[in-house]
């Protein structure tokens, strides 16, 4: 093994940069609190710069830059965040994930067309049915585990897009058109002069939902994304997180130890589903019409080849992964017809330089090595009269 | 708890914390454990032996919650835990560690302890989620907790390392210091002493007894006579899933069936 390690200019490769990305992780991991907050100050910064003419003329010469922004990028993200909670953290196999999305959408789109609510009402109302909804499907399946679940979380995707689809209050194919956009919060424009000017906002009413400009879409997307990740940090760093990494690593030791892993793997597929519904009723707000074949099989395929090229539980890479899974098919549209080809060569050749993920949590790039945990792993089994053997053969 | 030591423990007062009545496991045509009825008294060091697929590791899953006997209750302070979920017997005040060692490897040696510290935690998605007062104070505290009990273990000095980096004796004690971290009043010890060296098994000793000496009840495995002679009060003999022998370490010593059942039985008396 170890002489592969020094021959194989593949396996060089792949070593280089790991070593390189672990002396960046372990300097962030002792890095001092106000060093933090200025990397993230920084990074709102240029977040709030990225819809810039000047960046999208480079990032996107074929689409409109900021709309691209907010999606499918901005919504690949959000996704991708909430999907990593269900899939990097707490190891189940979600196949499905599109149907949290749809539903989040066709929220917006009944509850804004027939009921005239707005935007914002919506919004809470579409995480709350969402996360219901992921309950309902977690309730009866939670019990399944690995593959057995993957294959019911595709089911339930499939069922929500049907349902849709022959479903005539919610149009049907046709789907829903007439969507309202959020109500504008206010006219205010950000000043035409040199500090906003040289960072590409000048001129811009970020708080003005149209039918043309890109950029409050993108910059409201920004902030759910920033909620989100909040969100979803504080709960890794907690007894929640703990509970879903046991389970990930031990489901029936996490058990015995006084961890209802029913109750917390429900909550992964709540919480996962819930951020998924926020996706959706953006979408939809700003997509002014949606049809169920918004919502494929492909979708859910698409955010997790995002979760898992970024690196699987750990949120930059999942975010990463997102941005380039989202990014790359749009920037390369002008090969036409090649552009799917590319593609899927581009994800291929990622995967075999980083197996692991572009940027994966150390836990989980240990739980791969080893071939235990996570996605697709049955998990191991409580040593018993049957089990024993086996575990003994291991140990 | 020196009472223990000077008076016989078989005319100690014993007031039972676990009771076994009648319990049978059956997995299909086989019989794991046949009509077993055991008591365990407060307090005690009560060792379960006999030769390998006795069904020892079986009563331990039936005592957990693991495997629901096919007959019979399972009596933990007077109450029956039979039926209990697993996590709801480890609140109780039941815990346990394994015959092959199964920490959460990838995790740091202090989030193992912490997983079972949590045990007895309140906070929800809500209080994580907005860092609520009781949510840091329920983090401290655990973090407290597990550093004593690393201490107590004695893993003291490898508290951030990744569990399944620690030298093999170390896991066998991160895995108990887990289950302590849980609060219980039972601990279960599935061979503890597998795989360590005589200086270790000294010290697991001496570690057992702490471990009753803070008033907790040890049930433990053991294929290591002279570490069970040392430490325990009383001794279960299993075979075949039924209870040959019961007694005092002296008693089981010299007891003519058990003596059998290890060594097996000289074809001619048969």
């Amino acid at each position: 093994m170890n002489d592969s390690t020094n021959t194989n200019p593949l396996t060089r490769m792949r070593g280089g940069y790991t070593s390189f990305s672990d002396s960046i992780h372990d300097r962030w991991a002792t890095a001092p609190r106000w060093a933090r907050w200025v990397v993230y100050l920084l990074l709102i910064v240029l977040a709030i710069a990225l819809p810039a003419d000047g960046i999208g003329s480079f990032m996107s010469p074929y689409t409109d830059w900021p709309t691209l922004l907010f999606f499918p990028i901005g919504g690949y993200i959000l996704l991708a965040i909430g999907l990593n909670v269900v899939v990097g953290q707490a190891g189940m196999l979600d196949l499905g994930y599109v149907a949290f999305f749809a539903i989040g959408g066709y929220g917006m789109a009944v509850f804004g067309t027939k009921y005239g609510w707005s935007f914002w009402e919506i919004l809470v109302v579409g995480v709350l049915l969402s996360a219901l909804s992921g309950i309902l499907l977690g309730a009866p399946t939670l019990r399944l585990r690995g593959d057995y679940l993957a294959i019911v979380t595709l089911g339930f995707g499939e069922i929500v897009r049907k349902t849709a689809n022959n479903w005539n209050y919610i149009g049907g194919p046709n789907g829903i058109g007439g969507i309202p956009h959020p109500p504008t919060l206010t006219e205010w424009t950000i000043p035409d002069n040199g500090l906003f000017d040289a960072i590409g906002i000048g001129g811009v009413q970020p708080f003005k939902y149209g039918a043309l400009d890109g950029k409050p879409y993108y910059y409201l997307m920004l902030v759910l994304i920033i909620l989100a990740i909040v969100f979803v940090k504080r709960l890794e760093a907690s007894r929640v997180g703990r509970a879903w990494a046991s389970i990930r690593e031990d489901e029936d030791a996490a058990e015995l130890m006084g961890v209802p892993t029913f109750k917390f793997k429900l909550a992964a597929f709540a919480i996962g589903a819930a951020i998924g519904g926020a996706g959706g009723v953006m979408y939809a707000s700003q997509a002014v019409s949606i049809i169920p074949t918004n919502f494929p099989f492909i979708l859910s395929a698409t955010i997790l080849a995002a979760v898992v090229l970024g690196g699987s539980g750990n949120l930059p890479g999942v975010i990463l992964g997102a941005f380039l899974v989202a990014w790359i098919p749009e920037r390369i549209r002008g090969l036409q017809e090649y552009r799917v080809l590319v593609f899927g060569a581009v994800l291929v050749i990622l995967m075999i330089f980083r197996p692991e993920g572009l940027l994966p949590s150390r836990r989980r790039k240990a739980e791969l090595a080893e071939g235990e945990g996570g996605m697709g792993s049955m998990g191991a089994e409580v040593g018993g009269p049957v089990t024993v053997g086996a575990g003994e053969g291991v140990e | 708890m020196s009472e223990t030591a000077a008076v016989p423990a078989e005319k100690k007062a014993g007031v039972p914390t676990l009771e076994l009545r009648g319990i049978t496991m059956r997995f299909g045509g086989v019989v794991a454990i046949n009509d077993l009825n055991l008591t365990i008294n407060e307090g005690e060091i009560f060792a379960l032996i006999g030769p390998n697929g006795a069904g020892k590791t079986t009563v331990f899953n039936v005592v957990t919650g693991v495997y629901q006997p096919t007959e019979g209750q399972v009596v933990f302070q007077d109450s029956r835990i039979d039926g209990k979920k697993r996590f709801q017997v480890t609140k109780r005040g039941v815990a346990r560690t394994f015959q092959n060692v199964r920490l959460f490897h990838n995790m740091s040696a202090m989030e193992n302890v912490l997983v079972g510290a949590d045990a007895h935690h309140r906070t929800g998605l809500a209080g994580a989620a907005l860092g609520l007062p009781w949510h840091r104070r329920e983090e401290r505290d655990g973090r407290a907790k597990a550093r004593e009990l690393m201490e107590f273990v004695g893993i003291g000095h490898r508290m951030e390392e990744t569990a399944k980096n620690l030298p093999y004796g170390d896991q066998r004690r991160l895995e108990i210091a887990r289950a302590l971290a849980t609060d219980p009043k039972l601990l279960l010890l599935d061979e503890p002493a597998a795989g360590m060296n005589p200086t270790e098994k000294e010290e697991l000793q001496g570690l057992i007894k702490r471990i009753r000496d803070t008033g907790r009840t040890v049930l433990l495995i053991e294929h290591d006579m002279s570490l069970i002679m040392g430490i325990s009060d009383r001794i279960a003999v299993l075979d075949f899933g039924q209870k040959i022998a019961e007694g005092l370490p002296a008693e089981i010593q010299n007891n003519q069936r058990v003596i059998e059942a290890y060594l097996g039985v000289p074809a001619d008396a048969s």
